[in-house]
This record gives structure tokens, sequence and C-alpha cells, in this order.
């Protein structure tokens, strides 16, 4: 089945966002917007939930706290205990302090860049990955708003045109995808 | 509309549009380099090439080339690193710890600023490596398994906790500032005719798409690396001061250290993002995103953090006397009246006297003082590790073994050289990425554009003409600017 795919070009973030809004009040389904810069509340606007990134980074971060700590445990207290100048070294939390530089700046490493991979493998940003907006102008100053028939199945092609041209676009471009 | 009290001056002067803002940063790119480009990366790679070469004969003959001896263990080399350590720090204090102050001036200097710190660290890790002398066996700092029995790194040693903080501390800054980079390499990639370049934005880019979605998730990561970035900042040069500070020498055994050696090296950071804003900004006619304000700004960082340095200088000289420990006070009287007498007395003057000519508004506005004063100010910051390191062992508890130490032209070799290697890939930088955040600038150009700001508030009239939130209006003025140039 092949699906048509309605791109609504806008020059302003501002007259986009407004758009949208009125857009969704009539039932319409934006399914995406593609943008130069980050649009602030459209994300609401368009039903996209917040990221949950930020619980993984602290789910990294805890992971790296704890290799730390088990690593550092092993090497210095288990596996070899280091005599150093006859400071007390036979338990973890006799040689605690000196562990704490090392164990902060592991757990800042592994929640950097675990969230930093998750990042890029859910944006399905990867070096090579094909550019997927629509239109190259969209990293520039145009502001696209994607809307498909079959999420919008109530409304007619024409009537979707009509609502978006009278939210101030500037450009109109249909697509047919399989 | 978001709009900012009109009594801030403008951050981005003059009449601007998006478009305009991605023409102006990626012209630099797609016009030819200046001849001027080639001449000072000529220059650069000479000396950068010099410094490789003086690298390679100390490889290859030994330590021993560099004017250290056995009462002085670490001079010149140490001096750099923490120089250029201090140096990196700026970047990521700009984009980190301004982002979580929401300080919009950031977005003009962040990406400069960052890359200057990534390849200042690149330095600064170059001196412990080739202090190693067996640079192949670099890899033993690293707690590996190994063959030689139950042989830890020792875990317990400020030396270690530098190798994890200076390494946590360049990749984390890597991935904080290619992740803002990749948004703008995709503006690149849509823009570029040439077939090649088009190919390289387009692997650089990793199909960025600009999706409602990945700017969601971009903004949260941006926040979320800026909030674990913020600590690691502070923390890798408090570590840096442990070197010293967790031994035993008179001078350097001192609690100021942590504290004293971040804001100089914030101090030192900012002076030398303001020597490369200064000429980058003329050079890639940048004038209208970093103007007056974000230079009067940053001066204002070096003032209050060369005062903080100024104050910490006095503190410990003031403890040494107070603390009544003879080879302490030793240590202090010596600086400033033993033959490195004029290297302490050069680094009083270019960090505690210079910063406090910012006091005055018509000298931290001028862009040709502050420039003068941001090369002085990183003099006096070299002069300030050699100090702290040099005069603190020259002269050790047996008087016998006191010595001097003279730099060897290896010594003065490598150090050049790394400056050169700086500028190649600075300039590098300079001639193919955005040194200008192109998306970020955008996300502030209603809120703080000259443009924007100076516009009556028509808006909520319905009287046509100066509403710049329709449509038509944008796309003439975006024409209109174009026929102007």
């Amino acid at each position: 089945m092949t699906e048509k795919i309605i791109y609504a070009m806008y020059d302003d973030d501002d007259v986009l966002k407004d758009g949208a809004k009125k857009l969704v009040a009539k039932g319409v389904k934006v399914a995406e917007v593609f943008s130069p810069f980050p649009i602030h509340g459209i994300d609401p606007i368009i039903g996209i939930k917040n990221t949950r990134l930020g619980i993984m980074a602290f789910l990294y971060g805890l992971t790296g706290l704890m290799l730390a700590t088990v690593g550092m445990r092993f090497f210095m207290i288990d596996d070899w205990p280091m005599n150093i100048g006859g400071k007390p070294n036979s338990t973890y939390l006799d040689n605690m302090l000196a562990f704490v530089p090392i164990t902060f700046e592991f757990t800042v490493l592994c929640a950097a860049h675990g969230m930093a991979v998750t990042y890029m493998l859910r944006n399905k940003t990867l070096p090579g990955l094909p550019a997927q907006n629509p239109d190259p102008r969209t990293t520039d100053h145009m502001f696209v708003m994607e809307l498909r028939m079959s999420q919008n199945s109530q409304f007619t092609e024409e009537q979707l045109h009509d609502m978006l041209k009278s939210t101030g676009i500037v450009e109109l471009d249909q697509k047919e995808v399989k | 509309m978001h709009k900012e009290a009109a009594i801030r001056e403008p951050l981005i002067l003059g009449h601007k549009t998006y478009e305009q803002i991605t023409a102006d940063v990626c012209k630099p790119i797609e016009d030819k380099a200046p001849r001027m480009w080639y001449i000072l990366f000529t220059i650069a790679l000479i000396i950068g090439l010099y410094g490789v070469g003086c690298i390679m004969y100390l490889l290859g003959t030994g330590i021993g080339v560099w004017g250290l001896n056995k009462t002085i263990g670490w001079a010149w080399d140490i001096t750099n690193f923490v120089w250029w350590v201090g140096i990196g720090h700026a970047g990521t204090l700009i984009s980190a710890v301004l982002l979580l102050f929401r300080q919009k001036w950031r977005m003009a200097i962040n990406r400069s600023a960052e890359a200057m710190t990534i390849f200042a660290v690149f330095m600064a890790g170059l001196f412990p490596l080739i202090h190693m002398g067996r640079l192949w066996l670099a890899y033993w700092v690293l707690p590996l398994p190994n063959q030689f029995g139950s042989l830890w790194v020792n875990f317990n040693s400020p030396l270690l906790w530098d190798v994890f903080a200076i390494s946590t501390y360049l990749s984390v800054s890597v991935v904080f500032w290619y992740i803002g980079l990749i948004p703008d390499f995709a503006t690149l990639r849509d823009r570029v005719k040439r077939p090649i370049p088009k190919k390289m934005y387009s692997i650089l880019s990793f199909g960025w798409s600009g999706r409602a979605k990945q700017w969601n998730r971009f903004e949260l990561v941006s926040l979320v690396l800026a909030g674990v970035a913020t600590p690691l900042v502070f923390s890798v040069h408090s570590i840096v001061s442990f070197d010293f500070a967790t031994s035993v020498i008179p001078g350097w055994h001192t609690t100021i250290f942590p504290p004293y050696f971040v804001a100089g090296a914030v101090f030192s950071g900012f002076a030398m993002v303001q020597t490369l804003m200064l000429v980058m900004r003329k050079a890639m006619k940048l004038e209208a995103y970093i103007h007056t304000r974000h230079v009067e700004y940053m001066n204002i960082v070096i003032m209050v953090t060369g005062s903080i340095v100024g104050t910490a200088y006095i503190t410990e000289l003031f403890i040494s006397w107070y603390s009544g420990v003879e080879y302490e006070a030793y240590a202090f009287v010596n600086r400033a009246t033993g033959p490195y007498w004029w290297a302490y007395w050069s680094m009083m003057t270019c960090n505690v006297i210079s910063p406090q000519l910012m006091w005055f508004r018509p000298l931290r506005r001028s862009l040709v003082f502050t420039f003068i004063i941001s090369i002085v100010v990183n003099i006096g910051m070299w002069f300030e590790r050699y100090v702290i390191i040099v005069t603190s062992i020259h002269r050790d508890y047996l008087p016998s073994s006191w010595s001097m130490h003279y730099p060897s032209h290896i010594d003065l070799g490598v150090y050049v050289g790394t400056i050169g290697l700086f500028f190649v890939f600075f300039l590098l930088f300079a001639r193919f990425f955005p040194v200008l955040p192109i998306a970020e600038l955008k996300t502030i150009l209603k809120s703080s554009g000259e443009y924007y700001k100076n516009l009556p508030d028509t808006h909520h009239h319905d009287d046509h003409g100066n509403d710049h939130a329709s449509g038509h209006d944008q796309s003439q003025l975006g024409s209109d600017n174009h026929n102007n140039h």
C-alpha cells in the first residue's frame, strides 16, 4: 500500500508552532516536525514524550560507580595490598578516601559515554547513515511539518491542504512512499 | 514571543535572519582559504614539526637531553603540562557551566573554546607521556592484567588519579563537542555542492535529520552532559594540584592548591580564548556574533578568577610565615628573593596586577587592550607553574644538593613545538568546522538579536507590516539581506 505524505514548509518556528496548535485542535495528527534547531514547546503539541535518556545516564553512572568500587577493592585490598608508609589498608573502608577521585571520574566517564552511545543509537545517527530530512533547507532556515494521510483518514486531502494553507505555510509538498 | 529585557545589550548585532546566520558561519568553510591562513598554517606546521623532531630525538636519546638534574626531576615538562591543562579548562567551563547558568553569550564562543580545550589537552597529555621516556610502555599506567604477577597500578597515587582525570576530561569533552557539532555538520552537508566535501560532511553528520524527537533528546543530552562535565572541570585541575599538594615538599604541601589551581586554570583558559577569538572574529568576519559585549563578559571572568589567584598568592605567602615552619617560610623567601626572583615577579606582575585593570570599563571593552592582556596573562600563568615547580625543589633540605634548572634547547623545542601543533589543529578546525554553533545561535536570535530586540511590540495589533512573526515578512527580510550583499 502506498502512503501519501504531506510536507508543509514554514519559514518561522513560531508560525509552525501556532499552526501545529491549530491543526491539532482540529484533530489533525502531526506525524513529525523537521527543524534546523530545537523549537521549544513543540513536543507536547505534536505528542512527543520527553526522552528518558536522563534515567539511562543515571544508570550508567551507577554502573561506573559500582565497577570502580569493585575494581579498586580487588586491586588494592584483595589481590595485592600495597603498603604505603604503613597506612592501614586491610579493609576497603580504611583506604576509601584515596579511592574517591577515581571513583568519581569513572562514574562520570561511564555516565557520559553510556548516554552518548545510547543517544546515537536511539537517534539512529551513526557514521555513514543517510539523512532523512525531506528538504535540504530544513537544516538551514526552513521548518517542515509532516502529515501522513493514513493517520488522518477522517480528512480528505483537500481539507488538509486548506487547513495547512491557513496556517501561514510558504510551500506545500507531497510525496508517496511504499 | 520570548523576549529579553530591552536594557540588555543584544548578542547578535545587525539585521540577521536564520538564513543569514547559516551563510555567515559557513562562508569561511565554503570559500577558498585566504592567503593569511596558508601563511599561518605553514608557520605553525614548521614549528610543530620541529617540536615533533625534538620529541623523536628525546625518545631516541633519553630524558637526559632535558635540563633536569638529580635535584630537579620535574621542571619544564610538568610546567608545560599544567599550563596546557589549565588552558584546556575554559572550553568545557564555557559550554557546561555557562549552559547550566543559561548564559546565552556562551553560544558565540563555546564551539571554538571547546575545540581549543581539546587541542590544549592533547598538548598537555603529551608531556607526561614523553616524560615516561619509553612511550611505547605508556599503557602501563592502566590497570591491566599482566604477566608480572599481581602487579597493579597504585590507586593511592595522585599521579594515577591524574591519568583517570585527564583521560575522562578529554574523552567527555570530545563527546560533548561532537554531539553539538552533529546538527551543524548536517547543515553543511545540505549546503555544500562539491562532491567530496559533501561526502565528508555527510559521514561526519551521522545522518542527522533534525526530527522533533532528535532535538528533544539533543537538549536533554546537552543538559545532562553539562551537568556531569561541570564537576569534572573542577575535579580535573584539583587532581592536577594534588600531584603537588600531596607531596611533602615545602611550597607544594598546601591545602589551598585545589581551588587556587582551578581559578588559575579558568583564568588562563579564558585568556587563551580571548587571544584566539579576537583574531578569529576579524579573520572570519564574525564581528556580529562575537563583539565587545562578549569580550567584556570574558574579561569579567578573567578579572574575578585573576583576583582569586592573586588572593591565593598572598594567602600562601602569609601562611608560610604564620605557620612558623622554617622550611615553608624559606621556600617563599627564596621564591621572591632567590635566584628565580625574576620569574616570581613576572608572575606577580602578569597575574595579580593586570587583571585588576579590568575594573575600568573602557579598558575591558577595548579589544586591543584585551588582546595584550590575554597574552600577558598566559605568560604570567606559565611563570606561575614554573615558579611553583622549580623554585620549590631547586633548593632542597640538603644545601649540598642545591641546584639550578636551565632548559636545554630540546626543552625549548618541545614546548614551542606544542604551541605550533596546537595552532595547526586550531587552524584546521577553523578551516573545516563550523566555528560557531549554528543551530544554537538560531535559538537565541529572536530573544537576543539586535533587530528583534528593537522591533516595536506590534504583534498584538493587527495592523500588518511590522509583524515579524508572519512568514512572508520573514522571507522578504531574508532576500533583502541577500541583495545587500
